[in-house]
């Protein structure tokens, strides 16, 4: 039951140098409601509820909590005013147990080792009223990421937070953990607690908020009732202008086998089996998608295709040739493009700028380098065609790359892998993370790159993602290929009968 | 190249504020951090009884007073310029080498050998044959440990302070055993043949040719991290070895090269040190300029060009200090503690520096 304003930011503005990630954004949040925070990457989403949480400081502009204006210079002030964050990259200490993360800085050592008892049994108590099954004793780099959320959740409430804000809680999840933690956003609600939730996917805002509000450009630009709103009207106050929800998708004109897999099996870097005898073909101008949960052997099988994992057995051919074993230079040179799954570990530098980020794989081909030396116009002028192309924010190849939202940051890798001219592509994860904007250029240009004869791999456990862009879909589980199926909505039970392991012969055929 | 209209004017503004940005971090940080340092050295001064502000007459005025005091400045900065600027290249890849100064006595054993061993070359060779000994023994010394981190993991912080000791008291057991000079008292070498002096260049000053290798090296090596292909990837791999890998890119190699590149600097300023100064190798012929050039390079913000300018600090803090315990009776213990605060406080804002970059 939504009730009377709880909490108000009024004419909130945040300025970073000569960067305004917040000009004038003005939120009420109601008390028990759940409330969205929806827009593309770079919005200020995640600058105003930082704000919110204490860990920034507004450069402007008033925060009320039940019409009282309060300041807050800290986290731990946020907390006292009940207002806690679970941040997008967990703020756990990952070889403490749950009890020894909650009660960090909460006192003196011997205080808190004669009252943990105590806080085992709150801890539990909480979990078993909320359904969390957290376990106060578990080390919590041993729990799953859907798990470690959970804990982080249950810290906020450990900590009597009223107003609790969830940034990008479904990002890193699975299907099944983000069904389950909906159901529990609905149960906090239920129990009296106010949620705002930023997120830029409509399906879930539309399935489980009261009110929405949409950021673009630094500013709340609407907020609207769930119940009174479509999502392709939510979508088009996030963007400024109509969304492609559809894609047009020429039909595939499948050409000569590319890449051929015959049998791969690795095991992943703690030396388990990870990917188990897995065969397929990926033809000239199609996109072949890989479906799973995440954790069975995808990114293993990418990591192996690119060279970067040893292969224990089978063999890969790359245009009629064995590459089984190949080093990530030698498929480079090959002209293997390459996605990868983590672009903050792998696909950028984040310090880096944007044309440093550019030349990552060709710093000593002709085009970029003569004599040893960089050549630097040619690198500027091949980064701002990037840039150009996929509309990247800034539109400077010498800002920072760090500084970049992240669907910015995928727009300059796809642009950069894309510009290789590769005959073979391989992609995990396409559009992770980032926005429907960035969602749409990223995807527009793949099947460009495709419809010119690209082979394509699309390694993702976003469905959306594969029915928007593949030809067809492979399902991969425990290691295996469980089955094949066309990108077609109507599928989607098979598909998520197929990824929970049941073969395609097993599954009775819709009555 | 062509002119693309990449940003407008906001564009143009935020890479002015940018630039203003690195250069308050590049200069005013480290201004600060030797002014505050100074201040600190003339309070404990005046707190021990001394004249707090000779500090300041003596570093900021009898440092440059005459020719004499800038020579034996200047040649206090060729081997801190060369260290540090070497490190910069280490410390961009991620390699904490510890190990310069074992490296500057591996360097001085072998150009000692080569410049006593040889007679009759023609002096540019000879000078030419001793330098190249120095550097590639550094070189050596340091690929040791960059070859145990690269085949094993096994820390280079470790393993290059345990080489500064091999090579120290390698150092000490040549000069009193198979290396003595047979008509000296003390250990040392045999003095290095004539045509193996580096030549001096302002008369009435022991500044030899050095500085201006120094200054050379300390350019190219911006270079070769800035502007060459070899350099980025040392960069990449130092920053993230993990997209280095997915690059393509050699981790172990670069490690390797950043590595021996750092040891070669050392290995030089070595040599320079028997070849340009003391003409004889000693047991302790470095005050510690290998350790001090970790302060160089981290006050240069890993930048071989600023290695120049903080290279050029710490030798007048070093003559300063000289300057200190001659004229104003300072006792050494103090000297020490003043150059341990500059040390301090420079690291201090260093990291400063590092923190204000992340929260840009």
């Amino acid at each position: 039951m939504t009730g009377p304003t709880f909490l108000r930011l009024d004419n909130i503005h945040k300025r970073f140098g000569a960067v305004v990630a917040n000009a004038g954004v003005t939120l009420d949040v109601e008390q028990g409601e759940i409330h969205a925070l929806l827009g593309e990457n770079g919005a200020g989403k995640s600058v105003a509820m930082n704000i919110l949480a204490g860990v920034l400081s507004p450069s402007e502009g008033r925060i009320l909590i039940r019409g009282e204006p309060i300041r807050l210079g800290s986290p731990r002030d946020a907390i006292r005013h009940g207002i806690g964050m679970v941040h997008q990259h967990f703020m756990l200490v990952p070889n403490l147990t749950v009890a020894e993360n909650y009660i960090l800085g909460q006192g003196t050592p011997a205080r808190l080792i004669r009252d943990m008892g105590e806080v085992h049994r709150r801890i539990e108590a909480l979990s078993a009223r909320y359904g969390l099954d957290v376990r106060p004793d578990a080390i919590v780099e041993t729990l799953t990421v859907g798990q470690q959320q959970r804990v982080e959740i249950l810290k906020a409430l450990y900590h009597g937070v009223e107003l609790l804000i969830l940034d990008e809680p479904t990002a890193v999840l699975t299907p099944q953990e983000t069904e389950r933690l909906l159901v529990l956003m609905r149960g906090l609600v239920a129990d009296g607690k106010t949620i705002v939730f930023i997120s830029h996917k409509l399906d879930e805002v539309m399935a489980v908020s009261d009110r929405i509000s949409v950021m673009r450009d630094a500013r709340v630009v609407d907020t609207v009732r769930a119940a009174d709103t479509t999502p392709r009207e939510l979508a088009r106050k996030m963007v400024g202008r109509d969304v492609l929800m559809e894609l047009p998708r020429r039909p595939s004109h499948e050409g000569r086998v590319v890449l051929a897999v015959e049998g791969l099996t690795c095991r992943d870097e703690g030396g388990l089996p990870a990917v188990r005898d897995v065969s397929f073909e990926v033809r000239a101008g199609e996109i072949v998608g890989v479906a799973g949960v995440s954790g069975n052997g995808q990114t293993e099988l990418s990591l192996a295709l690119a060279g970067l994992l040893p292969v224990d057995a089978g063999r890969v051919v790359l245009d009629g040739r064995d590459v089984t074993g190949f080093s990530p230079a030698e498929m480079s040179r090959l002209g293997v493009a390459n996605v990868p799954e983590d672009r903050h570990r792998m696909g950028i530098v984040l310090p880096f700028t944007l044309a440093e980020n550019v030349i990552l794989q060709r710093s000593g081909d002709p085009a970029f380098s003569r004599g040893g030396l960089l050549r630097r116009g040619a690198i500027t002028e091949a980064t701002a065609e990037i840039l150009r192309r996929f509309r990247v924010k800034p539109l400077d190849p010498d800002a920072v790359i760090g500084s970049l939202s992240g669907g910015n940051q995928q727009k300059l890798v796809v642009g950069r892998e894309l510009a290789r001219n590769p005959g073979f592509m391989l992609i995990n994860q396409l559009t992770r993370g980032i926005d429907i904007g960035a969602m749409e250029i990223v995807m527009q240009e793949v099947l460009k790159a495709r419809d010119a004869g690209a082979a394509i791999l699309l390694v993702s456990t976003e469905l959306e993602e594969l029915f928007s862009v593949a030809d067809r879909i492979l399902v991969m589980c425990g290691g295996e290929l469980i089955g094949e199926v066309p990108p077609e909505r109507g599928r989607i039970e098979e598909i998520g009968l197929m990824m929970g392991g049941k073969r395609l012969d097993a599954i009775e055929p819709a009555a | 190249m062509t002119a693309v209209p990449l940003a407008g004017a906001d564009g143009l503004a935020a890479r002015n504020s940018r630039r203003l940005a690195s250069l308050v971090r590049a200069i005013v940080l480290p201004a600060a951090a030797v002014v505050i340092a100074l201040a600190c050295g003339a309070l404990l001064l005046y707190a021990t009884g001394f004249d707090g502000a000779a500090l300041f007459r003596v570093m900021l005025v009898d440092s440059f007073a005459d020719t004499r005091s800038i020579g034996e400045t200047l040649l206090k900065a060729i081997p801190l310029i060369l260290i540090g600027a070497g490190l910069c290249v280490a410390f961009r890849c991620g390699i904490w080498n510890i190990g310069a100064e074992g490296q500057l006595y591996a360097g001085a054993i072998a150009a000692t050998l080569v410049g006593t061993s040889l007679h009759g070359l023609p002096p540019a060779l000879h000078i030419t044959l001793v330098i190249i000994a120095g550097a590639l023994a550094g070189a050596f010394w340091a690929g040791i440990a960059g070859a145990l981190r690269v085949a094993f993991g096994a820390s280079e912080i470790v393993t290059t302070i345990m080489l500064n000791y091999v090579a120290l008291f390698l150092t000490s057991w040549l000069v009193t055993g198979p290396m003595k000079d047979a008509g000296a008292a003390y250990p040392q070498s045999a003095r290095l043949a004539r045509e193996a002096w580096m030549p001096r260049i302002i008369p009435e000053t022991r500044l030899h040719l050095g500085i201006l290798v120094a200054l050379a090296l300390a350019g190219l090596l911006y270079v070769f991290l800035f502007r060459m292909g070899a350099g980025y990837r040392v960069r990449v791999v130092g920053t993230s070895a993990d997209a280095a890998r997915y690059a393509g890119m050699n981790v172990g190699r670069n490690m390797l090269l950043a590595i021996c590149i750092s040891g070669a600097m050392a290995g030089l300023a070595g040599a320079f040190e028997v070849a340009g100064v003391t003409r004889r190798l000693y047991q302790s012929i470095s005050p510690g300029y290998g350790f001090e050039g970790i302060a160089v390079a981290l006050l240069a913000g890993n930048n071989p060009l600023g290695a120049i300018a903080s290279g050029g600090l710490f030798a007048a803090l070093r003559s300063g200090s000289e300057l200190l315990q001659i004229n104003e009776q300072v006792p050494q213990v103090l000297v020490q503690v003043i150059q341990g605060i500059v040390i301090l406080l420079v690291v201090a804002f260093g990291v400063l520096g590092a923190r204000l970059r992340l929260r840009r």
